[in-house]
């Protein structure tokens, strides 16, 4: 049942993590709620599915059909992710605006319901599959059963659900002001994560050279697998043992979401201050 | 002449076979690694091919090589690495990662 427990919550725990920044990330957004709800329903089902067929997933591509399935899973992810910000970093104040009630509701809100409902769709399928496939080895061969690996599965669950409940409230004690910058910062850093990972696969994949591996090694300081690294990794992308590819592909990431931020803020301004 | 040209066929066949990632084997049965320390030669690529004899699914996870590949009940899955510095590696089936069968060390020499 600990075991159960312990490996429902590493994933869950990233989803949750997700699902907390983008519910923080378009606060503001009418009908948001739904749209996560959706995402999380999509993701579930989806998650069932690829679950189900992950034997001839892995077959594609030469045997590397798992590593590059999941590779677009996390670019569709990052795509939608920069998107996200580049918008936000025009519409921003509105947005705060808006939930201050001093202003109307956002006029295009429509393409970010879509933001939210396929990144966290996409996060619930990475992590669900893993923890499907997990729950039915366990079950069906484990010494434990059915019964303690669902109530052990359960409670890991409701763990990572706490603590991403726990990020979301103290999200929402951000100061207005600042509300938005900050929610740029982590799902920017959330992007850069999830590129890296993406770097880590194709490293695995045998179609990117790893640059040296690993780059530099914390695993006596920091290792992967504690609460505190875990929940580093979720929200910055830590790693113990990183590739040099995967640090070189996160900052090319960071850099580059950051200066379209940028750009488009600075474009925005300039419209206003002629208008 | 031809014997020239078979020499270079030789050759060449040499150094594909060099070229290509030596392949190894690992075999997981009742969430069992066998064998549970694997040698593994230093400083080249390597395919690491593991057998999942269990009809149920398992995963090969390790932090240390930055590996981890979901491998379905039955089947075998492919695992590239290196080319890796001599150490120990260890690596683990992360669904029964406490069971003490599913732990496994990788010594590279």
């Amino acid at each position: 049942m600990f075991a159960a427990a312990v490996i429902v919550f590493r994933e869950s725990l990233e989803a949750a993590l997700i699902i907390s920044i983008m519910l923080a990330a378009t606060r503001g957004i009418d009908e948001r709620g739904k749209w996560v709800g959706g995402g999380v329903l999509l993701g579930l089902a989806g998650a069932g599915v690829v679950a189900a067929s992950m034997g001839a997933i892995a077959d594609m591509a030469d045997g590397m059909g798992q590593e590059l399935f999941n590779v677009g899973i996390l670019v569709i992810a990052v795509g939608m992710l920069a998107w996200h910000n580049i918008w936000m970093s025009s519409h921003g104040k509105e947005l705060a605006q808006h939930i201050s009630n001093t202003a109307r509701a956002v006029t295009d809100g429509s393409r970010e319901r879509s933001v939210i409902l396929v990144v966290i769709a996409l996060a619930v399928l990475r992590e669900g599959s893993e923890t499907v496939l997990f729950l039915y080895s366990v079950a069906t061969s484990g010494e434990s059963g059915m019964r303690d690996t669902l109530l052990g599965g359960g409670l890991g669950l409701g763990a990572g659900a706490l603590i991403g409940g726990l990020l979301y409230a103290g999200l929402l004690r951000v100061p207005l002001r600042w509300f938005f910058a900050v929610t740029g910062v982590l799902v920017l850093l959330l992007a850069a994560n999830m590129a890296s990972q993406a770097a880590r696969l194709l490293i695995q994949a045998d179609l990117l050279p790893s640059l040296g591996a690993p780059v530099w090694d914390t695993s006596n300081v920091l290792a992967q697998n504690t609460l505190a690294g875990t929940l580093l990794h979720s929200l910055i992308g830590y790693e113990a043992q990183p590739a040099g590819m995967q640090v070189l592909t996160y900052v090319l990431v960071l850099v580059t979401i950051a200066t379209g931020m940028r750009w488009v803020s600075r474009q925005a301004a300039q419209k206003k201050a002629a208008a | 002449m031809k014997k020239h040209l078979a020499l270079a066929v030789l050759t060449l066949a040499a150094l594909h076979a060099h070229a290509a990632a030596d392949e190894f084997t690992l075999t997981i049965k009742n969430h069992t690694f066998e064998p549970k320390e694997i040698k593994l030669p230093a400083n080249q690529k390597i395919k690491l091919k593991v057998v999942n004899q269990d009809a149920t699914p398992a995963e090969f996870e390790s932090k240390p090589l930055n590996r981890e590949k979901v491998i379905a009940g039955k089947t075998t899955a492919v695992i590239n690495l290196g080319p890796l510095k001599p150490g120990r590696y260890p690596f683990v089936e992360e669904f029964h990662e406490t069971e003490a069968g599913a732990q496994g060390t990788i010594v590279v020499e």
